[in-house]
């Protein structure tokens, strides 16, 4: 399970006015799966190939998937420092990391790092998922270093 | 039938880099203007036109043919960003060889600098609170922007090879000694490597000057028949290979940050061609970021993956280097209004009628293209020569 925190505590980020996700048949087992603390992928019990963003097919094989829970934790794959956004409300964020996070069961996912200073970051650094609370059946999905790699003046996203 | 091999028998460019007097639809009137005088082709002989399509209610490619008059019997719209140009070469050069229609017309325009400034890397895509559908929802609540996307392959690029900033800014230079040259390029100034790497870093590790200009422009291309091009005032750049691919769309799809679809397009249109990357003369690739070409560099296969970063060394792409790149200054500092693919169709042909002025390649007789769409997810290429093949 990840820990489901609210919105602006501990370097926990605070949600207003970022663009949020129009939750659809698919997406909704996923975001509310992350809202009771559980971090969703798919997984074909046809040809066993994992994929994430969720949709409604295998996309290796065109069969039905299933949901498996990964365990929330996993490796920065690549990311960046976005130091220039012009619009709201990155303008009041910056500098903030972006980042590709490959999860210990495979498969890929974008996110934010935070609890961390964005020049801390590393390529393979290990890190762990938490979600944050948006509304009934919705959090979104953050990744934070895991405890021995995370520094004190750390700032979020 | 006569000889239906496929050449680009007409070229022109609208106004850039800052044309505030000309919306979307002039760029494209004005670019197909200059692309049928060039030719001589009669704008009635037009039987296949491709388009993105225009602005303010021709954003269609079909609303777009009615804007311009043309009653086609073939029409492509495919949109896959700004490759679309090598794609519809691809699609084009199909549909003359079976006959479904003897000269296309392919248009661009867009009055991006003038209409909404230099946003277009910086900023979301989003409304602040905007609720996001589809598969942009699992990236839009993490304010990742469109350079931020190459600036992540750049990273992952560095972290395998050990590509350096310094390598990256090679790129950045040689294309601006290249705009030097161009009276209409956007950025003139002289550029160093340790201009590019001081500079103001965006989304790390790309900095300022890795970063694409933007301006306004506008192209046209005509495709038609060799039997066609026989008698007409400009000497016909044949169309050797044309092939596209994708990877994905979004950036978080993208499954090896390291190669793009390049590594298919690429080999394929050299194989039509029935050419070597060591026989090509000149190449244009899409410069939205030095990363794009480092990667395409590698893809093509001009150098081994992961070899990039040294090949690009000490000037290789600069006109007199081993292999010159973007002569008329690229998007890195010439002309980027949106899309570019269809400058990089216009630059090559330019290069094989000899038509480049001091930025001319001493005998350039194949030419590639090859452009990007997306976020290095939809990569076009296309083989051009001087000779019948
Ligand atoms: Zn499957």
């Amino acid at each position: 399970m990840i820990e489901v925190l609210e919105q602006g505590g501990h370097g926990v980020p605070d949600l207003t006015d970022r663009p949020l996700p129009q939750v659809d048949n698919v997406s909704s087992t996923y975001w509310s799966g992350a809202a009771q603390g559980a971090l969703l992928f798919q997984q074909c019990p046809a040809c066993g190939h994992r994929q994430f963003y969720p949709r409604a097919m295998c996309t290796a094989c065109a069969a039905d998937t299933e949901w498996k829970q990964a365990l929330g934790r996993g490796t920065v794959h690549t990311f960046t420092v976005i130091r220039q956004n012009m619009a709201s409300p990155w303008d009041r964020l910056l500098p903030y990391v972006v980042a590709i996070v490959e999860l210990e069961e495979g498969p890929r996912m974008m996110s934010n790092i935070t609890h961390c200073d964005v020049d801390d970051v590393r390529v393979d650094m290990p890190v762990e998922c938490y979600a944050v609370a948006v509304e009934d059946g919705l959090a979104i999905p953050f990744w934070r270093p895991v405890q021995s790699e995370r520094t004190e003046r750390g700032r979020s996203a | 039938m006569g000889d239906r091999t496929p050449v680009i028998a007409g070229i022109g460019l609208s106004d850039h880099p800052i044309a505030p007097e000309l919306d979307a639809m002039q760029h494209h009137v004005l670019a197909m203007q200059r692309a049928l005088a060039d030719s001589g082709i009669e704008k009635s002989e037009i039987d296949g036109y491709m388009s993105t399509g225009g602005g303010r209610g021709t954003e269609s490619g079909v609303a777009m043919a009615e804007y311009l008059g043309i009653d086609h019997r073939w029409v492509d719209s495919t949109m896959t960003g700004g490759s679309s140009f090598e794609f519809y070469v691809q699609h084009a050069t199909a549909a003359i060889r079976e006959g479904y229609c003897d000269t296309v017309l392919i248009t661009y325009g867009s009055d991006f600098l003038s209409q909404q400034g230099r946003s277009l890397g910086t900023s979301g895509f989003q409304q602040p609170g905007e609720r996001v559908a589809g598969a942009l929802q699992y990236e839009a609540p993490y304010g990742n922007v469109l350079v931020g996307a190459y600036a992540m392959a750049a990273r992952r690029h560095m972290h395998e090879f050990g590509t350096t900033s310094e390598q990256l800014a090679e790129i950045a230079v040689a294309v601006r000694k290249h705009a030097q040259l161009n009276p209409n390029a956007r950025y003139r100034d002289p550029l160093t490597i340790d201009d590019v790497v001081s500079s103001r870093m965006i989304a790390d590790p790309l900095h300022m000057y890795d970063c694409c200009s933007i301006t306004d422009g506008g192209g046209a291309v005509i495709v038609t028949t060799a039997e066609r091009a026989e008698d007409l005032r400009t000497p016909p750049v044949y169309v050797l290979g044309a092939a596209g691919a994708q990877t994905h769309w979004n950036i978080s799809q993208m499954g090896d940050f390291t190669t793009t679809a390049a590594a298919t397009s690429g080999p394929e249109a050299f194989a039509q061609a029935g050419v070597r990357p060591e026989d090509i003369d000149t190449v244009q690739l899409y410069d939205s970021f030095t990363i794009t070409v480092l990667l395409m560099l590698e893809d093509l296969g001009f150098c081994a993956k992961g070899d990039g970063g040294a090949f690009v060394e000490d000037g290789a792409l600069a006109l007199g280097g081993k292999l010159p790149l973007n002569t008329d200054g690229g998007g890195l500092s010439a002309c980027h209004p949106g899309m570019r693919g269809i400058f990089l169709l216009i630059e090559a042909s330019r290069q094989l009628r000899g038509e480049a002025g001091d930025a001319q390649v001493p005998d350039a007789e194949l030419a590639l293209a090859c452009g990007s769409g997306g976020w290095l997810s939809c990569i076009g290429t296309v083989v051009l020569g001087k000779e019948h093949p």
